[in-house]
């Protein structure tokens, strides 16, 4: 050792006898090497458990990326038999027929589609207007509790929004649809049976419900990292504050916002037990608002049990491959517009 | 000034009212909506909800009584061995994510995670089924575990990077310059630092797999007997809800809306400690 | 104590002198970014040598290579040598960890480990390092928080959180975190940048104390705590080591042009 250990000794010890003090384990056990070679020094020379927790938690990181490849390839080997079977046809066909052993899709996509962006039309406008008032109106006091509530909403179990949808929502829509259908039933949308409640419109609102939690939480967060001074460069040319929202703020967010739009939309194509509750689960293609018809999540929810052989079951796998493909699509495509405005700022977590 | 630019300044002052009336009655919209689904559930559940709700098997339709003891531990039980898979896989990820910072691969992970969140949980559900369920020749808790932890893993991934953003570097370099190998540092320093926000993320994540009915449909399937043998199908209390719900009995109704309350109440409870947990981060 | 300070005033630095660290053309970069360039100097063992530039002149780069914390930072990177006691750290089969033990350091700002009470604060490093006997930990936690001139204040709450104490504490816990695993040399990234003055002075007084047993070396950015607690200052620019002397004569009488404008405010 230096000569300080016998400095210590010299200092007045106040109470505590330093003397007495062991050494330290690591001064005994391991000196540095005397090797005075002068070479760049990059990589730090970690120790065993370094390395060794390094490459456990590589592992785990290289297993997420096996995730993903068992998620594919199980979904296309599951549906192997239906996809060599149909094919691409599988996906116009307009046949569901398990007797005759005949199945395509074409109707649940579109049912799917169609239930999906009825609940966007509906969501977006109030989405937006409460995102708006969240980021750039309330004052914080009011800003928390309501994000937090909005935010409740959005963590409900799909089957209880199911549930709700089933007994409370549903009853009222069928009062909707008598009404609607016997003072507007020329109109097309509106000319479809008006007696179970259950279907299109039902399915669409109740998506609506739950993916307005989702895009308001984005949402407010882009307009949130839009800089004030866009805002108050407008306010400062006498514009109104909605004017200012409106040709300022929104401008600077809209890729993030459409972003925000397709992530619901996504969302709401995948939403399975909701819409096996309310949308009537018929296999047919959609020609009026009333018509209770399935989507690809709610056949594959309903049938699936009831699949007695291989080629139906590979065929509802199928479907799901196919639902997978069109939320990846619209998943990536979300990622991509809101990362390109805020750069991964914005979790989608809540 | 003219008449013209009153009439102008009148409306552009009128269209801000509108839009701003457009924007509070959306806001309280979204959460009579919350209110109304709360109170449904509350109302509609709590008449329901006792002792022997919770403690005694289902019963057949038209004998009365009956409860979901089966379906409540089949939950915990799924769902717990779901965790023993997904915990160390998700937090370990995320801590070679955020603390190696490895060129494209800590990227990816988060990018994956990401993408994994988008994947609906029937596509999950089939994917085990397809996995686990076609191999083995049957429905089983197992391959009910095995979705959850596909479902919960990516939460855990976002949860815990985000909880280990909230140590701030100096932490790590005080523990390095005290010659702490990094992996202790790791260990010992970082993840006790935010363990609160990592046990939230945990609990997000439970809840998130509890509450999913979907991916049991063909996983766990369920059962109406008492069983805690991973290997057979089992209960679980979401599924029970939707079984119940399309059941045309008055009885199974009833007890779908309590089971939804028992439900919801862990949900929220969980969410609401999320929130408080990153507020810090969300209140900025 | 008297004895020790008056043979400091006796017996010039510069009769009893002796190396501790050798820094041998010394090159940092933050990726393509030079920080430090060549630079070369030795720091006496049981002095304090004060390193000052203005911001950027690659200083606390400097002092973060000479326990290898330079690499901590993404894309961080340094080639030369530094010999402590004639052992290169920087050779190849050196464990970094060993080289952190023996040579500490405290922060700009004071990094108390939020989750853990003072005493667990000063015991970590000894702890993580693998003493667990109860008696040495509490042996050296006193000790340190003697040295570090706390124990008296925080003696009867050792169990409180270390985040409770104010700055000036915090840093002294700081102090006492690193002297508990027994450096060698101490380093300080401008300890005080963050104090109020009374804390200020307080820490200066600890750090003359604490060079009698350590070496000490500090960067700061305040030319008059150099003069106050130095005994040697290198003076940096733009990542070169521009000066280095004794203290008195730097700021009496510097060798360099850019050293004198520097010191006298003409820039920087």
């Amino acid at each position: 050792m230096n000569g300080r250990q016998d400095n210590m000794i010299e200092r007045p010890a106040e109470t505590v006898a330093e003397a007495a003090l062991d050494p330290l384990p690591w001064k005994i056990l391991e000196p540095l090497p005397r090797s005075p070679s002068a070479k760049a020094a990059q990589a730090s020379q970690g120790t065993i458990g370094d390395k060794l927790f390094y490459s456990v938690t590589k592992c785990f990181a290289l297993f997420i990326i096996l995730l993903a490849v068992l998620l594919v390839f199980y979904l296309f080997h599951g549906s192997w038999q239906a996809i060599q079977r149909f094919g691409w046809h599988f996906l116009i066909g307009t046949t569901w027929d398990p007797v005759a052993e005949i199945f395509g899709t074409l109707p649940t996509i579109v049912g799917t589609l169609v239930k999906s962006f009825l609940a966007i039309l509906i969501a977006v406008p109030i989405s937006f207007a409460s995102a708006i008032f969240l980021a750039l109106y309330a004052p914080r006091w009011l800003r928390n509790p309501l994000s937090f509530l909005i935010e409740l909403l959005a963590a409900i179990p799909s089957v209880v929004f199911g549930l709700w949808g089933l007994f409370v929502l549903v009853p009222v829509v069928r009062i909707w649809q008598i009404w609607l259908k016997s003072h507007f039933g020329w109109f097309p949308l509106f000319n479809g049976p008006a007696v179970y409640g259950v279907g299109v419109l039902a399915a669409g609102l109740i998506l609506a419900i739950m993916i307005t939690p989702i895009i308001t939480a984005i949402s407010r967060d882009l307009l949130r990292a839009v800089p004030r001074s866009q805002m108050e460069a407008m306010l400062a040319l006498g514009a109104t504050r909605w004017e200012a929202v409106w040709k300022a703020v929104l401008p600077y967010a809209r890729v993030g916002l459409v972003g925000a739009v397709v992530l619901g939309l996504g969302r709401a194509v995948g939403e399975t037990m909701a819409v096996t509750l309310v949308g009537g689960n018929a296999f047919k293609l959609v020609t009026s608002l009333f018509d209770p018809v399935h989507s690809m999540a709610s056949q594959i929810a309903s049938e699936f049990t009831e699949a007695t052989y291989n080629l139906y079951v590979s065929s509802l796998i199928y479907v799901g491959l196919v639902l997978f493909g069109i939320t990846i699509v619209l998943g990536l495509l979300s990622q991509l517009l809101i990362w390109r405005l805020s750069r991964g700022q914005v979790g989608i977590l809540e | 000034m003219g008449a013209g630019e009153k009439i102008r300044l009148i409306r552009r002052s009128l269209v801000d009212k509108a839009a701003l009336g457009f924007m509070v009655i959306s806001t309280v919209l979204t959460i009579c909506v919350l209110g109304l689904i709360l109170g449904y559930v509350i109302i509609q559940g709590s008449g329901y909800i006792n002792w022997s709700f919770l403690t005694s098997l289902p019963t057949p339709v038209g004998e009365g009584g009956g409860g979901i003891a089966n379906a409540l531990v089949g939950s915990l039980i799924v769902v717990g061995i779901a965790s023993l898979m997904a915990v160390p896989i998700g937090v370990g990820a995320a801590v070679f994510a955020n603390e190696y910072r490895s060129r494209w691969l800590g990227w990816f992970v988060r990018f994956l995670a990401d993408v994994f969140t988008g994947v609906p949980a029937i596509v999950v559900g089939l994917f085990a089924y397809a996995m686990v369920v076609q191999p083995m020749g049957s429905f089983s808790a197992f391959s009910g575990s095995v979705a959850y932890a596909f479902l919960m893993i990516p939460i855990l991934v976002i949860s815990a990077q985000e909880a280990l953003r909230l140590v701030p570097n100096s932490i790590r370099e005080a523990s390095l310059a005290l010659g702490v190998p990094v992996w202790k540092t790791i260990l010992r320093i970082v993840l006790p630092t935010c363990s609160r926000a990592l046990m939230t993320g945990l609990l997000l994540a439970f809840a998130r797999a509890l509450g999913e009915a979907s991916p049991m449909l063909f996983t766990a399937f369920g059962n109406s007997f008492w069983n805690v043998d991973l290997t057979k199908p089992i209960a679980t209390v979401p599924l029970v809800i939707y079984r119940y719900a399309v059941a045309p009995y008055d009885d199974w109704h009833a007890q779908a809306w309590a089971a939804s309350l028992i439900l919801v109440f862990i949900v929220l409870i969980a969410s609401s400690l999320t929130r408080l947990a990153f507020r810090s981060r969300l209140d900025d | 104590m008297i004895e020790a300070a008056t043979k400091r005033l006796e017996a010039p630095i510069v009769d009893s002198k002796r190396p501790i660290l050798e820094v041998n053309s010394l090159n940092a970069y933050y990726g393509k970014t030079h920080a430090v360039k060549d630079v070369s100097l030795e720091i006496q063992a049981q002095a304090i040598t004060a390193m000052i530039g203005p911001s950027g002149c690659g200083k606390s780069t400097l002092l973060r290579c000479i326990n290898r914390m330079h690499e901590v930072t993404r894309g961080a990177s340094a080639t030369g040598q530094i010999l402590l006691d004639g052992r290169d750290l920087y050779a190849a089969g050196v464990n970094v960890t060993q080289v952190r033990r023996r040579v500490g350091m405290v922060f700009q700002k004071p990094n108390p480990f939020p989750t853990m009470s003072i005493y667990e604060n000063v015991a970590a490093g000894l702890r993580l390092n693998g003493l667990h006997d109860r008696k040495a930990l509490d042996q050296r936690v006193e000790r340190s928080l003697r040295m570090a001139a706390l124990w008296d204040e925080v003696k009867d709450r050792l169990r409180r959180p270390g985040a409770g104490l104010s700055g000036g504490q915090q840093q002294r816990l700081c102090i006492a975190r690193a002297l508990a695993i027994d450096p060698e040399v101490l380093l300080l990234d401008e300890p005080c940048s963050a104090l109020d003055p009374v804390s200020t002075s307080r820490i200066e007084e600890l750090i003359i104390e604490l060079s009698k047993n350590y070496t000490i070396v500090i960067v700061t950015h305040n030319l008059q705590q150099a003069s106050r607690v130095s005994d040697y200052t290198a003076f940096m620019y733009l990542g070169e080591l521009i000066e280095f002397s004794k203290t008195e004569k730097m700021f009496r009488n510097p060798d360099k042009k850019q050293t004198e404008d520097y010191i006298t405010g003409r820039f920087g």
